[in-house]
């Protein structure tokens, strides 16, 4: 009744109205429009710093840490001599070449090179602080392999100390005050006359990703420290990734929606937020103090780990469930299938991307985790690399921490460049995660 | 006796036609969600090698009745029902019925075609290998064959059995949903609105197909389109409010309703 | 009874269809009331003006068969909208059928008119007037939808076949009587029949009415009151030959 009674929409009656009407959508109109502008504007502005931060971060880092990917070598001449390594004569033994004095091989042979640096003992100390202080391994093990170069004279490559590898590196400068660098004037004219000669060259740093940790800078590397996180990420994704999923399982598919399961889930999603040096100390607490589970080793820090993963495997894997249509349950539930046969034919195979990308998220996040490690003596100088999981061990975040806190000035590119290696592996996990849900990511 | 005095109060007596066999013979039948009532004392009786359409308004309990006759409510903590649903004699919600040989007795074809996402074949075979229905491949291969020609899709689908499920048409979707329906060979088809997401000529497809089907099974059918109830049903039962308003053949259904209410609806002055 | 459709242009097309009906009804009645006047008065003019009517009572069926058409195809009518838009059909049908018996009357009218009067010219007129009654009384049946209504016109047929079958008698008798007596007799005859059966159709309106409000057919055996087709009158001096 009453539309009828109402005229059709079109201009009212009445001039005023229909001249201002035009104009006010106008204007209502650009206004609009002009929000919707800016609105793109600030995103694009927030983008963009985000970005800029980003690669500020990453510029610092890679700046700092390329170098640490190479290292500065000299060439010395060495006399393998046999009164030294073979004073009996005759057969050559194990056990005397194992046990013979390679450090004076590296001092005779420096001292050969600048006969005339030798007058003091500081001159001596300085020269001989030229090489590496493992040159002495360097030399024993091409004895080892090789005993018929006993007796010759050899052009051996022997990497330069650290702060000498820094120096070449161009990372302390020529121009400071003598008293302001670590290298002396005396250093500088040796590499000089040893540069000129073509005997200083730069090869690539292998001993970073073969080495385990080490006092010596030049000699560091993360190989331990990655077998640690290999070790500790097993022991996390064997405990966390089956209790996360039947968990997410039971609580999305089978549990009866009542005031206990909401308390779980609350607690679930709290968990996600607790601080995770507090599993830090719970860890210290059940599996150290009360489980008496060894120090530092990789099995507790999984576990710690996994406790601390959980939560983020939970809640990604129920959204993975929530996320496959009811119709699909229906389905298989209309044909006779029993709930169990729902969820293992159907339910979970669909939701596998999903379980995965979180659980991967979730490793990823414990592979940068160092917090709850303290609490578990995993922070501590462990030069061997791990053998098993009860072994001592450290892992990547725990190595950057320690190197970061090496007073030695070549550890700062060592720092950087664990982190870079950190970050490759993040990425790369991160990588698998989107590779794997492309792949299996259905359509429904 | 009890049953039958209380039935004539609220609904229309199911008329007892002797010719006739009652597949499904549902007694005072009370749907609750929670506090609310979803139905409420429907007697109706579904009788054998005859399409029975469900027809009212939304939210008027056609499904809810429909899904208590394989008992998919039960999936639903809240659901409780009251009242006998019988099957061939036999009280559908008693504890010692299975109900998962229930659901292979009672198949059920749903709105929105929902294929697995596997595989055509694996999508027809799913039911009977879940049942063991076959022994051995070709067993199983000769029932994938027979369901899918009788769901009218084996021309269409044969050459490629392995492709998607997913991939079809809406229409042989639904038609691939029926064929696995009917893998199991069961007595009574369900069907919630079958084609309500379908084009006509699919749904007309689909029409045809049910019509077939009557010969093999009992098929209940809830939809929202009258024509289409008119074209597909013998009977018809007309719901509003959780009640069973009316029942009886299409034809007199359609043509010359006893309930005001059922009269508004059909002819569209209400709903 | 009820209220209007949800979606409200069918109820006007309904509305339509049912003023189509109503106004041809109305066409056919004066059709039928001047036929009658045709023969009563002899009026040559009544009955050329009869003959050009049936041409617009004719267009009318076929807007009513459109309108219907139109409204089978576009609306799926059910149950009581179904019911209605075929009960249209029909009464359409049987309207323009009495229409015709009512053109033909007029039609005979006009050789009456050439021929010399004859006696039973009033049972006509008044048989005619009776059938307009009825017609009126189903025509406001359906518009009322009044199935009482259409009952009671429905019974009252039988007195038309009553007066038919006398009339028929009657005019046998005259035929029998002067042989010059039956081109005009023979003539009248076939308007009472004409009449009658217009009388029939009107009965066929009043039964649809009944099958549009009820759904069902008018079960009861309907009082017959035609028994011509049983009448024999045998003439004292004829020849069995």
């Amino acid at each position: 009744m009453t539309d009828a009674a109402m005229p059709p929409t079109g201009p009212p009656p009445g001039g005023v109205a229909d001249i201002r009407r035009p104009t006010i959508a106008h204007a209502h109109l650009r206004r609009r429009y002009a929000a919707e502008r800016r609105f793109k504007l600030y995103g694009l502005a927030s983008i963009a710093v985000a970005g800029l931060v980003l690669l500020l971060l990453i510029g610092s880092i890679v700046s700092k840490g390329y170098s640490a990917f190479w290292q500065y070598y000299v060439q010395i001449d060495i006399t393998f001599a046999a009164e030294e390594l073979n004073p009996n004569g005759g057969q050559v033994e194990d056990t005397t070449v194992r046990s013979a004095d390679y450090l004076k091989l590296v001092r005779d042979g420096l001292k050969h090179a600048f006969p005339d640096a030798t007058k003091s003992r500081r001159d001596r100390r300085a020269l001989y602080g030229l090489v590496s202080a493992n040159s002495d391994v360097v030399l024993r093990n091409m004895v080892l392999d090789d005993p018929s170069i006993i007796g010759t004279t050899r052009n051996v490559w022997l990497k330069l100390s650290d702060d000498m590898d820094t120096f070449a590196k161009g990372n302390i400068k020529r121009n400071l005050p003598e008293s302001d660098r670590r290298v002396s004037d005396q250093e500088i004219g040796w590499y000089d006359i040893l540069a000129s000669q073509d005997r200083i060259t730069a090869r690539f740093n292998i001993d970073l990703f073969r080495n385990g940790d080490s006092r010596e800078p030049e000699e560091a590397g993360i190989y331990g420290a990655l077998i640690g996180s290999i070790l500790t990420l097993t022991v996390t994704l064997l405990v966390s990734f089956p209790i996360g999923v039947m968990t997410a399982v039971y609580l999305e598919e089978f549990a009866p929606k009542n005031r206990w399961t909401d308390l779980i889930e609350v607690n679930i999603n709290n968990l996600a937020a607790v601080p995770s040096i507090v599993f830090g100390l719970l860890g210290l607490a059940v599996f150290l103090n009360f489980f008496g589970l060894p120090r530092s080793a990789p099995l507790v820090g999984g576990l710690v780990l996994a406790l601390m993963t959980l939560p983020t495997i939970i809640i990604t894997a129920r959204s993975a469930l929530k996320a496959v249509p009811p119709s699909i349950r229906e389905a298989a539930l209309g044909l006779g299938a029993s709930p169990l046969q729902v969820v293992a034919h159907h339910v979970l195979p669909l939701a596998m991307p999903g379980v995965l990308t979180g659980t991967i998220i979730g490793m990823a996040q414990a592979l940068g985790e160092t917090a709850p490690l303290l609490m578990i003596g995993m922070v501590a100088f462990i030069v061997d690399v791990p053998q098993g999981f009860t072994d001592p061990a450290t892992v990547l975040p725990v190595q950057i921490y320690i190197w970061a806190d090496s007073p030695e000035r070549a550890f700062v590119e060592r720092t950087s460049a664990a982190i870079m290696i950190l970050l490759g592996f993040l990425v790369l996990m991160n990588l698998v995660a989107v590779v794997l849900r492309r792949k299996f990511e259905r359509r429904w | 006796m009890n049953d039958l005095t209380y039935a004539t109060e609220t609904a229309p007596p199911p008329e007892m036609d002797s010719a006739k066999i009652a597949k499904i013979v549902t007694r005072n039948v009370n749907v609750y969600y929670g506090d609310k009532q979803a139905l409420i004392d429907v007697n109706l009786d579904i009788y054998e090698h005859e399409v029975t359409a469900l027809i009212g308004p939304s939210g008027c309990g056609k499904s809810t009745y429909l899904r208590c006759l394989n008992r998919m409510n039960d999936v639903i903590d809240i659901c409780r029902v009251t009242g006998d649903i019988l099957l061939d004699g036999q009280d559908v919600y008693t504890s010692d019925l299975d109900v998962v040989q229930l659901r292979a007795q009672v198949g059920m074809v749903f709105q929105k075609p929902n294929p697995f996402p596997k595989s055509i074949y694996d999508n027809v075979a799913y039911g009977p290998r879940i049942h063991g229905l076959a022994q051995g491949r070709a067993e199983l291969d000769t029932i994938v064959q027979q369901s899918l020609e009788r769901a009218g899709l084996w021309k269409e689908v044969q050459d490629r059995l392995d492709e998607p499920g997913t991939g079809l048409s809406g229409g042989q979707q639904q038609r691939l949903c029926i064929a696995r329906a009917i893998a199991v060979n069961p007595e009574v088809i369900l069907m919630d609105e079958p084609c309500s997401a379908l084009d006509p000529i699919a749904t007309a497809r689909i029409e045809e197909l049910i019509d077939e089907l009557r010969e093999n099974y009992t098929i209940v059918i809830v939809t929202h389109s009258m024509q289409q109830a008119a074209r597909v049903s013998q009977r018809t039962a007309f719901f509003h409010l959780g009640e069973l308003v009316e029942v009886g053949e299409t034809e007199h259904i359609f043509t010359n309703p006893s309930d005001s209410r059922t009269q508004g609806y059909i002819t569209g002055r209400f709903g | 009874m009820e209220d209007g459709h949800i979606v409200s242009s069918f109820d006007e097309e309904l509305n339509r269809m049912r003023s189509a009906i109503s106004r041809m009804g109305g066409m056919v009645e004066a059709q039928l009331s001047n036929a009658v006047k045709a023969i009563g008065r002899r009026d040559d003019a009544i009955a050329r003006h009869c003959l050009q009517a049936d041409a617009e009572i004719d267009a009318m069926e076929d807007e009513v068969e459109a309108l219907t058409l139109r409204m089978l195809a576009l609306r799926q009518p059910v149950a009581t909208d179904l019911r209605a838009i075929l009960a249209a059909l029909r009464i359409s049908h049987d309207l323009e059928r009495m229409g015709d018996y009512a053109t033909n009357v007029a039609k005979r009218a006009s050789a009456l008119n050439q021929l010399p009067e004859v006696g039973p010219i009033n049972g006509i007129v008044r048989m005619g007037q009776l059938t307009h009654q009825i017609a009126t009384g189903v025509l406001d049946a359906y518009a009322e939808s009044d199935v009482d209504k259409a009952i009671a016109v429905w019974e009252r047929d039988q007195e038309i076949d009553q007066m038919y079958t006398s009339l028929f008698r009657e005019l046998l008798t005259y035929m029998m009587e002067d042989p010059r007596n039956i081109s005009p007799c023979t003539h009248l005859l076939f308007v009472a029949k004409n009449i009658e059966r217009i009388g029939d159709h009107a009965t066929n309106i009043a039964e649809t009415v009944y099958f549009q409000e009820n759904g069902t057919r008018l079960e009861k055996l309907r009082p017959k009151g035609d028994q011509t087709s049983f009448a024999v009158v045998t003439p004292s001096d004829s020849d069995e030959s």
